[in-house]
Parts: C-alpha cells; structure tokens; sequence
C-alpha cells in the first residue's frame, strides 16, 4: 500500500512539475521576421518615363498630359472611371434601404456638410479636371488627372478653388516624364487634410505621417518598416483596397491587419482568443492625433459674428482655429484616446433628403453596425466627431447650404452669412424642398481608427479595459467582461456570508475563551 | 483518560489536503483579482496564474480522486443522519462545558457526521460546480473560430456567476474550517495530526466505544 502511495504521490509531484514547465514553451516562429523580409523588398519601376519620346515636349495643360498617358496606356482610363475616386459614388447595398449609389454627390458629413453645390472648391480632392458645380463630363477621358496620383517630383499641386485644377505656372511636361508608382505624398496630399485642414477629419491620416518615427506609425515609420500607403491599400486595375466608413456601407473590399499578420499572430493563446471579438487597432492604437490636433467639435449654430461688418477668426490656447465667421466654433484635440464601438463591417447612413428622428438627441451620419451578439463584429476604436449643424424645422431634413460663390449676394453662406437665403440655395440645387425655418441639430459622425499603430511596447494593457472603473470598454456594456463586470447581488450576499462566518467564529471562539476561564476557575477551587 | 497515539492521515492524504489548500487560496487571490475586486499581482498575471493554478488543482483532484476509490477511502464522506443532533449539541452547548466529543476519531471514522455532511455536498456541489464552470470560463470563445468548435456558450455571464458564488462559498468554508480545526481534543491536536499524521486519540477500547454509541443512539433517538 505505501509503495502504491509513493507512486502516486511522485507521479503527481512529476505532472505538476511537467505541466508547468511545459506550459510557456512552443512559440511559434515570429512571422514578423517574415514580413520584415517580404517588405524590405522595395518594389522599382520597370521604366524609365523621362526616356519617352512622345513626352520630350511642353505641356500648356494637364488634359494634354492625360492625352499622352492614354495614348500609350490605352485601357488604364476606363479602369479610373469605373473607381469611385473618379465617381464620387458606388453602388451599395443598405439594409432598410436596397441598393443605393452612395459618394461625396449625396452623402452628409458634419464638417464642410456635402459637397454638392461647392464642387468648385471641392474638386480640390477630385481625381479629374473641370468640375464646376454647373456640368462636368464623368466620360470625358481628358479630364482624368493622372498626374495627382501619379506625380513622382513632389511638385504637382491642384490650385484651390478651381474645379480640380493645377496651378498653371507648373512645369507640367517635368513633372509627366517623372511619373510612378503613387508615393505617399499623393494620397497624403488630398487623405491628410480632408475637412479643409491638416488631420481636420480623421485623426489618424495627417502630414506628419509623410515622414514619421515609428513611435507615430510603426508601419510608415521611416525608422521602421517604411511602408507607403500601397503597400496596404493594394490596387489593381486603378481599384484601390480599403474604405472609408464615411461614405462605405457594405463589408467587402476591405484590408485589414489579418491580411498580413493572421488572424493569430500572438504568442500568448489568451491574447489570440481576443481577436475573435477584439480588432487588432483596438489594442494597437492606444491613442491618435499623436502628434497635430483633429477637429472633434464643430458647431455651425454661431456663425455670422461680425466686429464692425468684417469676418472675424479667433484661435484657441494652442493656436488652433477655435472661431470663424464663415464655418462658426471649433473644437481640437491631440494624443486622444478612442471611444469603441461594436462593428460588422456594414454601415448605414443619413443620405441627402433622408428624414430624420426628431426624437433622437444625436443624429448618426453614419452609423455603424455591430453588437456582441453578432458573430461578425468585434470592437473596433474610433474618433467621434460630433458637430451641430443646420435642418430644416419643418420637413426635419439636415440642410445642405450653399456655401462657396465667387462673389458676395449670391446667397453663398462664407460671404453672406445668411442661414435662410444659403439653405433656400443649397436646397434648390439639390432640388430639395426647404421651408424656410432653419434650426440646429446634433450630429453624429464615426471615423474608424486603423492608421497611427504603435510599437507593442505601447499596446493597450489588460487592466486598461479590465477593470471596473473607467475602463476603454465602459461605454460597451452588452457583454460580460472579467475584471469589469459583476453580480451585485451574488458579491453583495458573498460578502455578507463571509461577514456572518467571521462573526459566528469571532463569537463563538470568545465564548470558548469565558467558558474555559470559568472551568479552569472551578478546577482551581 | 488513555490517550493513544494514531496514525490517521496517511501520506498521500497529508499532501493532498495540503496542496489543495494552498492551491485554493492562491485561486481565491488571483481569482478575485480576475474579478476586478482586489489587486495584487497586476490583471495579466493573475489571469496566466489562476489558469495555471485550476490546472494543477485538476491534476490534483483527478489523483485524489483515484487513492479515494482505490483505497475505499470515499466511504468517510458517506454523509449520514445519526449523532447529527449530538454534534449541534456539542458546538452550541457541551464545548463550553469541556465535555467529550460526542463520537472518536479513529482511522475507520475521521469525520464527525457535521463535517460529513459539510464535505459531501463540497464535493458533490460546489468542487464540482467550480470545475465546471472553470473549464467553461476557461474554454469560453464567441464566436467559434480558428477551429474550435466544441463549445458555443453564447455568453460568459452565468457561467462567472456560478464560479463566483462558488468562490464565495469556498472562502467561507475555509475561514470556518480554520477555526473549526481548533476544537479538537486540544487547540492544535487536528493540525498536528494534519501536519504529521498522527493523533492523540482517546483509547478506543471496545467496551468504552460500545457504551458511547449506545449512549448517543438513545440520545438521537
């Protein structure tokens, strides 16, 4: 029997001491090695532009350019004007809604509102030539505008306010014979100060990623993998991968970490088991805006103060704009920490003309889907931009008013300040009816965070969620989360059963103390 | 009274009842800093240790559950009606009055019918109710990905509820216990015998014990 015993004490002994060792060991090989090798490979032009005869010449204007890429390219335009960069819009597919063609044309945002009826002035962004608010040909070849993707020198720039036009003085046959691959000058030059601004909407896109630390950006980190924003963003056949979820609604041509890391890319397996419900951004940018301010506030209500009729501008404590007659008051924030949201990939949105819910305190421009329950989402952080902007009182639509014009009295809101004649002209160009009442709403708007990813030194740590006060998840309350969530009345009655035992032993043991002083007492006796 | 000296934890026993303590107060810790109501090792650590720790412990029990059947040791557990009025007698009045226990230890009968009662339903209820819901809460994932389909619990809250009422209960069995162990024949003769297995024991002679029983019989009765 004793040998029985000491065997089985040994073999337990044995099992606990190999179960423990056991357990940390087998890491996997670091594919991070892998992918370092994969990206240090940079990818070099197979030709040599500055060579071309038929660019050997002097271009008056960039449509001529677009003729000579065409000429030799001669498929690539109708690949651009199939994409959305060209169109403004695609086709989605909304629940509730069927299928709807969704862009910049006749979505809403809470910054600059809308783009129609200003496409003078937001043509800035548009990847063609000539796009005034009165006609532009989206078949037109010519007005393509290669040279602002593909622009190697730096050089090119598109003119402000003039329907997507360069400045006129630029060497523009330069610039054509040292054209590539899109640098991130380009994309940055449009992405970066989207809102009329440096990093005004989104937050994680702005200048200083153009050269960033990789303390900033350990992707595009020129200290670190260096990457440029193709290297993510694949394209083929001018179809670039990833959206935005401003003016995105369905799950599908999407990147995501996945795509290079997989799906379990941690040696800890309880870190692995988070990324069914937790998007690898929640924990890997813990903070963004790290090193410009982005605009988190905007209310349109108090435009029109003027000192003495004369527009005026005031600037907060950090030197950001915090007042303009034209656009009303401004708040910034940097080095901001996400809210999080439940997400599944597929949006809804307040379309131009949609009528809204009079009874919601906040209208979603955007609203993105998700809960815990369903199996596709997981919590992903974003930048909320919440903003009061202009509806029409009585028809209870959000107003898209006019806002540029060349000049004074033609009831352009940056130069007339006059709520009811920009909302009467901004309606009737959208051929939406206005009432004439004019009143101001709060609104909603969600930027996914998914750029600004920091070193894992910096990664979110567990207690940052897992804990009862104040955690990152505190506002997502349809889960159960260990660390955060509890019984009240299961800790409640814990406690108190503890309490009533330690009572009972507290009592008990001192009337075992006052009975054996009494019978050692009577011992004594 | 003759006192005899009996070996009645043996080996295996000692260090089972002594892992599986030190292994439970240490879950306690780590577990109800998981629960987000103390803090102790940092969140991340106690997460990696708890896991580490319940392993352990099921390791434990599966051995302890096998010396138990194998040496027929399950049957102390048996829990059983008789001389239970006695031994509510005995803690609410007789130990004030030094009177003897109502019935011996011996190595045949180590459990007074209290504690029988008490660690049949540990072991019946709230062990197994801790295990399964720690190897839920363990196993849980939502949804099923990567290959693991076995489990689709679609929420993790009732199973943490059902581990923390168990906690709860656990750490209230073991402060009792703590205090309970002192009223032996002497403050510390039940941690001494737990210690080095051996215990003063009143002398069971066959006449003695005859009487007591007989006596508590028609006490019960």
């Amino acid at each position: 029997m004793k040998n029985i015993l000491l065997i089985l004490v040994s073999g337990a002994v044995t099992l606990l001491v190999a179960f423990t060792l056991l357990l940390p060991t087998g890491t996997p090989t670091p594919p991070l090695t892998e992918l370092r090798e994969r990206m240090r490979v940079k990818p070099t032009s197979g030709v040599d532009h500055s060579l071309f005869p038929s660019l050997q010449r002097e271009f008056e204007d960039p449509r001529e350019v677009t003729a000579s890429c065409i000429a030799c390219h001669n498929h690539r335009h109708t690949e651009v004007m199939q994409s959305n960069h060209w169109n403004w819009e695609r086709e989605e597919y909304l629940e509730g809604r069927g299928v709807t063609y969704i862009g910049k044309k006749n979505a809403m945002n809470n910054y600059c509102i809308g783009a129609m009826g200003n496409e003078q002035s937001c043509a800035k962004c548009h990847i063609g030539l000539g796009m005034t608010a009165e006609g532009f040909s989206f078949t037109d070849p010519k007005n393509i505008d290669c040279l602002v993707c593909h622009d190697n020198t730096e050089s090119y720039a598109k003119a402000s306010e003039k329907a997507g036009a360069p400045d006129p003085t630029l060497d523009f046959g330069y610039i054509a014979r040292n054209v590539g691959r899109p640098q991130r000058s380009n994309c940055g030059v449009c992405h970066f100060y989207g809102g009329g601004g440096n990093n005004v909407k989104h937050g994680d896109l702005e200048e200083a990623l153009f050269y960033p630390l990789r303390d900033v950006d350990v992707h595009m980190g020129v200290d670190g993998a260096d990457l440029s924003c193709i290297d993510c963003h694949t394209t083929e056949n001018h179809n670039i991968a990833g959206k935005l979820y401003s003016l995105s609604s369905m799950n599908r041509n999407r990147i995501s970490c996945e795509d290079c890391h997989g799906e379990t890319p941690h040696e800890k397996g309880i870190l692995n088991n988070h990324t069914l419900k937790v998007a690898c951004q929640t924990c890997h940018i813990p903070v963004y805006a790290k090193v410009n301010p982005t605009k988190t506030h905007w209310d349109w209500s108090t435009v029109g103060a003027l000192n003495d009729g004369v527009p005026i501008e005031e600037e907060d404590a950090d030197g950001n704009i915090s007042y303009m007659s034209s656009k009303g008051s401004f708040e910034w924030g940097k080095q901001l920490i996400p809210e999080y949201v439940w997400f599944n990939g597929t949006a809804s949105h307040y379309l131009l003309g949609d009528v809204y819910d009079e009874s919601a305190t906040s209208i979603s421009l955007n609203i993105l889907r998700g809960s815990y329950s369903d199996e596709d989402s997981k919590i992903i952080p974003v930048k909320i931009h919440r903003a009061v902007q202009p509806a029409d009182s009585v028809h209870r639509m959000l107003i898209m008013p006019k806002l540029y014009a060349e000049q004074e009295g033609e009831g352009a809101l940056w130069l007339d300040f006059d709520w009811v004649r920009a909302s009467e002209a901004g309606m009737r160009h959208a051929e939406l009816p206005f009432s004439g009442h004019v009143r101001f709403v709060n609104t909603e708007m969600y930027w996914p965070i998914n750029h600004m990813v920091s070193p894992k030194e910096e990664t979110v740590q567990c207690a940052e969620c897992h804990t009862r006060e104040n955690g990152r998840l505190a506002a997502l309350t349809d889960f159960y989360m260990p660390g955060r969530d509890y019984s009240i009345v299961v800790d409640t009655g814990g406690s108190v059963l503890l309490l009533l035992t330690l009572l009972g032993i507290t009592v008990h043991g001192s009337l075992r103390i006052v009975a054996w002083r009494r019978n050692r007492k009577r011992g004594d006796e | 009274m003759k006192m005899n000296n009996v070996y009645v934890y043996r080996a295996f026993e000692r260090f089972w009842h002594w892992s599986q303590a030190l292994l439970i107060i240490f879950l306690a810790v780590t577990g109800f800093e998981v629960h987000g109501a103390i803090s102790f090792f940092g969140f991340e650590e106690a997460v990696a240790y708890h896991s580490t720790a319940a392993w352990a412990l099921i390791i434990l029990i599966v051995f302890a559950a096998f010396w138990h059947l194998t040496t027929g040791e399950w049957r102390q557990y048996i829990p059983t009606l008789t001389h239970i009025r006695s031994y509510l007698n005995y803690y609410v009045f007789g130990i004030f009055r030094n009177a003897p226990h109502p019935t011996k230890k011996t190595v045949l009968s180590k459990l007074n019918p209290l504690q029988k009662l008490v660690y049949f339903a540990l072991k019946t209820i709230v062990l197994p109710a801790m295990l399964i819901s720690g190897l839920l809460y363990s196993l849980y994932r939502y949804p099923q990905r990567h290959g693991i389909e076995a489990l689709n619990v679609e929420s993790l809250h009732s199973i943490a509820i059902v581990h923390t009422i168990g906690a709860f209960l656990l750490i209230a069995f073991l402060v009792a216990h703590l205090y309970l162990i002192t009223t032996g024949e002497s403050l510390f003769s039940n941690l001494k015998a737990m210690l080095t297995g051996y215990e003063e024991v009143p002398d069971p002679s066959e006449a003695e014990h005859t009487a007591t029983i007989a006596a508590l019989d028609k006490e019960d009765a």
